[in-house]
């Protein structure tokens, strides 16, 4: 899955050390050994085989000197269709070996560091893979120490990885572990209370529960995306353009990433593209009216109020021709007309028909009589006004620029109601509260997508190409459909890199801070446990020992999978 | 063991720290370095002080650093402390190497170094220069079990409301002298079309919802209940807490009174709410302290003339003065720490500083006439005249655990009551519970 290292190891062909210890572990190559990995000639022996893209192939090389890595004449990896061929190296390889005294060089866990140099002991029996199955147990081998540094030599080259790992791994885990059983001052031992207090309260329940919202939801998101893209750019032409531009996040700091998906959430539909593109959709379906957020003069000289559903009913009832005045406040400057017509009082009614005013009753620097359309005040155009009897619509009506409208006819006698309906009022769509309580956590998963999609899409892309085409050709031949092959043959022989990238996947969302931080700005309908740990050490907390247990309950968390991922590496590579 | 384990801990980060100083301070030398030298006083002493301003404000206080550099001869360095001070110096104090001098943005923190015995106790020479200039509110704040150990540097005054005079003009409104007018004010607005406030109550700045909070329960139940419900000798399900809740109500409670509605108030930063009703016009009024000066002059309105303020209306009896402030303290016993706060607490760093500008200082023998900007001059005029009616931000004088931290304590009990205003007995005791944990630790 990794780097294929194998291929820069050996280059000199001197003896490496290794790691002889490992070496028992390798399991035999295993069922899933093809058979092409036949045994090569003894001849061969003292060359070393390369194991590249011909798996069967233990070529040999004349030159011992120049052998490329352990190889394994098996690696049956290959054909597992992991795309993984590389790492797995020379594990399988020279097992066969094992019994031989030198078979150092071959084994390695994995290390890829062995040159194969040892092959040219006389004892190597290079036919690996025909030895296989059998579970060798390679014999911590004694012989043949001339070649390695002494043990003394050893340990004091790995000395200083050895005080660098403690010091900056093992004594800060192992530091946390015991502040987390003290309280804030560090003398007073608390037991396992900071462990309780984890999952005590409503915030740090709201906090543990976006963790396992994060946990479950984020990997599984960006595995899917990333394969999707993945699929679908194997078969576009400019599939090297689209790959690149969707990995482009992952070269963008997590906290720009932050900046630029708050600013995205914004709130308002004039920042937040978000929004913008909410209300872009909805109001094209349904535009926003003229006067959102308009209302009567409330008290007890109003001359309208507004009902339950928006719209704005008369108090007084009109007869056939009367008049009648509907003053209106709370117009927004944006919505009143570009150039204001002077509200004035509505004309004479004809009989059978109404007339009347609809105007911004408010003089400008207050003042002004109430309910009279004042010099400064400006009349309302297009608004909508409908004579309502017994709940009938029995006359419409739009005002004109300066307010005023005419109703010619009424039908039906008796007083009539004027209602301004809804429509005039509704208020313009505002977007979802992307940063409101209930939808901050997946909006800032979102952001977790955008970043990390693009990881996912390379990481399995690589394994794609290394799907034989063969298996998918002969499934097609055999008449499957696309879906078919996607979901048959794809998506079984993509599987262990899959997992590969759920389980990263989760490691690192258990980590997930920044864009939390950033995002979510201290909100607590956001928080994760990690940034909890932040907050209740340092971030005014000012509580090491909460911040420990929370620190140690990650790593907890984190432990099984990384066991996974390092198994997983041990499997490929056996 | 569990000894060793610290003297470990603590070289390693003593180790570190030092490093980072040292490289800090070269940075620091080359620009501090250009005036030239007259005293002589303090000559080859090095003195580092941390605090959290940065841009404008760090430019500032860094001209009050060349002036005591002129005056003494020292090499003064500056250290940003970033917005979480603690998080800088808790672990510097633990290292044994913290700054000769620190800025502390709540005397909270003060108390609580002091209890750690982290704090020096200032000379007899400098306590007698703070009871010169400063009033006995402001020492006891900076005192701890009788020592005094800090001086008030700079305040803050967090009584004033920020308007747009046209627009308050424009609907023939004027500038309310109580909480009532102002509700009434901000229905006028609102009739005429305007949105009156726009409110910052997004969870990393709600310290401006604690600071309405504050201003109308100082002025309702008086400095001395005020004194109390800071040190939480009466309870927040007081009935105190519950009138002042519900008189912030008659605003809170209306969501249409704030620009966006309440869905963008509880995502509004602090300079955002600012530069919303400066900037974009989209409000009549802004709550903000007279450093929202500095986020004013971001945007096209000009201080004195399209923003002008006036005091925070009062809802009660007491007009309310609600002050901010940091407080130098010194952490290491050298000699040119102590140089250096006596040199705070007189008149003559006051006075270069309001020159300067963006300052307001506590010193009260600094008069107006120090100051070069005519609301700075405006402001603390009506700061001297509380007198001893002024009060210390409430919410900074609390633990941080309460009063300082985003998404948690008041902060965010406060926003929780901004978005259901009706539940004034859920506020109280979500207030309450928050309060008794972290008074109790």
């Amino acid at each position: 899955m990794t780097a294929p290292k194998d291929a820069a190891s050996g280059d000199d062909g001197t003896p490496r050390e290794d790691e002889t210890p490992h070496a028992p572990e390798t399991r035999p190559a295993g069922p899933a050994d093809p058979t092409p990995a036949g045994p090569p000639p003894p001849a061969n022996a003292p060359a070393s085989a390369q194991s590249t893209s011909s798996p069967a192939s233990a070529q040999s090389t004349p030159d011992a000197d120049s052998a490329q890595g352990a190889s394994g004449a098996d690696s049956g990896e290959d054909v597992s269709g992991a795309g993984s061929a590389q790492g797995a190296s020379g594990a399988g390889s020279a097992q066969g070996v094992s019994g031989a005294g030198s078979a150092q060089g071959a084994s390695g866990a994995g290390s890829g560091e062995d040159a194969s140099a040892e092959g040219a002991e006389p004892a190597v029996v290079a036919g690996g893979a025909a030895a296989a199955p059998a579970v060798v147990k390679a014999a911590p081998v004694k012989g043949g120490r001339g070649l390695r540094p002494p043990s003394w030599l050893a340990a004091g080259f790995l000395l200083p990885a050895l005080v660098l790992l403690g010091f900056l791994v093992v004594y800060p885990i192992a530091f946390s572990v015991v502040r987390s059983f003290f309280g804030a001052d560090g003398h007073s031992f608390s037991g396992v209370d900071n462990y309780t207090g984890i999952f005590k309260g409503h915030d740090n329940l709201v906090t543990v529960r976006n963790t396992a919202i994060w946990v479950v939801v984020a990997p599984t998101l960006v595995t899917v995306i990333g394969l999707i893209f993945a699929v679908l750019t194997e078969r576009i032409r400019w599939s090297t353009a689209f790959k690149l531009v969707v990995f482009m996040p992952m070269a963008v700091s997590f906290l720009a990433s932050g900046v630029i998906f708050r600013l995205v959430y914004e709130q308002d539909p004039n920042m937040g593209v978000a929004n913008a593109a909410m209300v872009a959709v909805h109001d094209t379906f349904e535009p926003g009216a003229g006067y959102p957020g308009a209302g009567p003069r409330p008290g007890k000289d109003a001359l309208g109020s507004q009902q339950g559903d928006g719209s704005i009913v008369s108090t007084r009832q009109y007869a056939a021709g009367q008049t009648a005045l509907l003053p209106l406040l709370r117009i927004k400057p944006e919505d009143l007309p570009k150039k204001p017509v002077q509200a004035v009082q509505p004309p004479a009614a004809k009989p059978g028909g109404l007339t009347g005013a609809v105007w911004f009753d408010f003089t400008k620097g207050g003042g002004g009589t109430p309910n009279q359309p004042n010099a400064g005040e400006s009349g309302l155009p297009r608004v909508k006004v409908e004579a309502v009897r017994g709940g009938k619509v029995v006359g419409t009506a739009t005002t004109r620029d300066d307010g005023t409208f005419t109703m010619k006819k009424v039908k039906g006698g008796g007083p009539v109601a004027l209602r301004l309906p809804k429509s005039n009022f509704t208020a313009s769509y505002g977007g979802a509260q992307w940063l409101g309580n209930t939808l901050i956590t997946p909006a800032i998963i979102g952001s977790y997508l955008w970043v990390w999609s693009g990881f996912a899409m390379v990481l399995i892309a690589a394994g794609l190409a290394a799907i034989p085409r063969d298996a998918l050709e002969a499934a097609r031949v055999d008449g499957a459909t696309e879906w078919q092959v996607f979901r048959r043959v794809t998506i079984p022989l993509l599987a262990p890199v899959l997992t590969v990238v759920l389980v990263t996947m989760v490691i690192n969302v258990l980590k997930v801070f920044d864009l939390v931080f950033i995002i979510g700005g201290g909100d607590p309908h956001a928080s994760v446990l990690a940034l909890q740990m932040w907050v209740e050490s340092f971030g005014g907390g000012n509580d090491p020992g909460k911040g420990s247990a929370i620190a140690v309950l990650l790593f907890l968390l984190v432990v099984p999978a990384m066991l996974f991922n390092i198994r997983r590496l041990r499997q490929e590579r056996a | 063991m569990r000894t060793g384990r610290r003297v470990i801990s603590a070289a390693v980060v003593a180790g570190l720290a030092l490093s980072a100083a040292a490289a800090c301070g070269g940075g620091d030398k080359k620009k501090d370095d250009g005036g030239s030298t007259q005293g002589s006083a303090l000559k080859g002493v090095k003195i580092e002080v941390a605090a959290k301003w940065t841009g404008t404000e760090e430019q500032n206080f860094r001209e009050v650093l060349k002036a005591f550099e002129k005056k003494t001869g020292a090499t003064v360095s500056y250290a940003s402390t970033g917005e979480n001070t603690d998080a800088y110096l808790g672990p510097r104090i633990a290292a044994k190497n913290p700054p000769d001098i620190a800025i502390l943005p709540q005397p909270g923190l003060l108390q609580q170094y002091a209890a750690k015995g982290s704090l020096k106790p200032l000379t007899p020479d400098v306590v007698s220069e703070i009871d010169a200039n400063f009033s006995p509110y402001w020492k006891n704040l900076a005192s701890a079990k009788g020592q005094t150990y800090g001086v008030l540097a700079k305040a803050a005054y967090k009584s004033i409301i920020w308007y747009r005079p046209k627009v308050l003009q424009d609907a023939g409104v004027n500038p309310p002298q109580s909480f009532d007018e102002l509700v009434k004010a901000a229905g006028t607005l609102q009739d005429a079309g305007q949105t009156p406030f726009t409110v910052a109550g997004a969870s990393s700045d709600s310290w401006t919802l604690t600071d309405w909070f504050e201003n109308v329960y100082l002025s309702q139940a008086g400095p001395d209940n005020y004194d109390k419900l800071a040190k939480h000798e009466i309870k927040w399900t007081d009935p105190t807490v519950a009138t002042a809740l519900q008189t912030l109500g008659k605003i809170w409670g209306k969501p249409e009174w704030m620009a966006g509605g309440l869905a963008t108030a509880t995502k509004t930063k602090f300079d955002e709410s600012v530069t919303q009703v400066f900037g974009q016009q989209k409000a009549a009024m802004v709550y903000g302290g007279d450093f929202a000066a500095a986020n004013i002059s971001t945007t096209k309105s000009k201080v004195g003339t399209d923003a002008q303020v006036f005091p925070f209306p009062k809802a009660g009896n007491t007009a309310p003065a609600v002050l901010g402030g940091d407080v130098a303290v010194a952490l290491k016993d050298s000699k040119g720490a102590m140089e250096f706060m006596k040199y705070l607490a007189s008149p003559d760093a006051g006075k270069t500083w309001a020159k300067i500008g963006g300052y307001l200082s506590p010193n009260k023998n600094v008069g107006p006439d120090a100051y070069s900007d005519p609301v700075a001059k405006q402001l603390i005029e009506a700061m001297q005249k509380a007198g001893d009616s002024a009060r210390y931000d409430m919410s900074d004088l609390a633990p941080a655990a309460f009063g300082g931290t985003p998404g948690s304590g008041e902060w965010e009990a406060l926003r929780g009551f901004l978005q259901k205003p009706s539940d004034v007995k859920g506020a109280q005791d979500k207030l309450e519970s928050e309060a008794a944990k972290a008074f109790k630790s």
